[in-house]
């Protein structure tokens, strides 16, 4: 049986999602979007720059992708949602990673403000992915105002630092019902791995792939890793314990006489 | 007359309306959404939207991002 994940009707073959931004170039960017097969993509929405005309990031993402616009620059939850609006006027869909930043150390997201966005957007039609703070009574909020998906960080933004928000988000994956989508601060494919084996939904990745000597190679390696997390998730994960469990028969030793 | 294009002050002349701004700036029109004193003006509505005086105007497009 194929396995599928499906958000906002639209059925998502490949679990891995990944982010635009970084790339050196947006050549090697499409490059690295080809070469995982992947589904869907973010960008991000800034003020035209009228004296340098840059290319349109557009021209570079294969047409089957689905574009998930975030709100990224936004510090509260109008900002985030004039920011969606705008995206959507720009005629890709109808899809949107709310994502609102006011602490601009660590950036993590404001989950209050998130909420609040996230529940204007839905109304209006948008299928919502929040980033979030893994925290299980704010997924259940925008479970309640009609987020699509959680989008809970396994580490601050473009930290590589993977999954250290672990035991927080396996509490979601156990008790939220829609996809829980790790985003953010996974540096390698054994984390996105790690995620997928737990049991979520799928992953977004940026930096890690951006960033990478062969950023193409190693979108690859994200996606494999994905799908093997994904069929180990599936084929059912086995319990850990401290002492060791024989693997081998203990019977029938040729040192017996 | 004085508008602000993009947090911008800027004089323009012989401009009236937004499509007319957005060909003298040379913008593509497919790959732009623009905002008049925050309200979204739809494509189709450029030619006939009129620049006022101190108007704020936000031309926004896509960049990568995560």
């Amino acid at each position: 049986m194929e396995d599928i994940l499906t958000i906002g009707g639209r059925e998502i073959k490949n679990r891995l999602f990944i982010g635009t931004g970084k790339f050196s170039s947006y050549e090697t960017m499409k490059r690295s979007l080809e070469e995982s097969d992947v589904d869907i993509v973010t960008v991000a929405l800034r003020r035209v720059d009228i004296e340098s005309k840059t290319e349109n990031v557009l021209n570079y993402i294969p047409k089957k992708c689905i574009l998930v616009p975030n709100t990224s620059g936004a510090r509260d939850a109008d900002e985030a949602v004039r920011i969606a609006r705008l995206a959507k006027a720009a005629g890709c869909g109808n899809w949107v990673k709310v994502e609102i930043i006011r602490d601009n150390k660590y950036l993590l997201p404001d989950n209050l403000e998130t909420v609040k966005a996230t529940e204007v957007l839905a109304k209006e039609g948008f299928i919502v992915l929040p980033y979030m703070c893994p925290d299980l009574s704010m997924a259940r909020r925008l479970v309640d105002v009609g987020a699509s998906a959680v989008m809970p960080l396994g580490a601050p933004i473009g930290s590589n630092r993977g999954i250290k928000t672990k035991e927080l988000v396996e509490i979601l994956i156990s008790e939220i019902k829609i996809p829980v989508i790790v985003d953010a601060g996974l540096g390698a494919p054994s984390s996105a791995c790690e995620c997928m084996e737990m049991g979520c939904a799928a992953v977004l990745v940026n930096t890690a792939i951006a960033v990478a000597e062969d950023p193409a190679a190693m979108a690859k390696a994200f996606a494999d890793a994905v799908s093997a997390g994904r069929l180990a998730h599936l084929a059912g994960m086995p319990h850990s314990t401290v002492g060791a469990k024989p693997s081998s028969p203990l019977t029938g030793f040729l040192r017996d006489v | 007359m004085n508008i602000k294009i993009n947090g911008k002050e800027e004089t323009v002349s012989g401009i009236k309306t937004i499509l007319e701004l957005i060909n003298d700036k040379k913008l593509i029109p497919e790959h732009i959404v623009v905002e008049q004193n925050f309200k979204i003006v739809p494509k189709e509505e450029w030619a006939r939207t009129v620049l006022n005086e101190d108007d704020k105007i936000e031309i926004v497009s896509f960049v990568g991002g995560g």
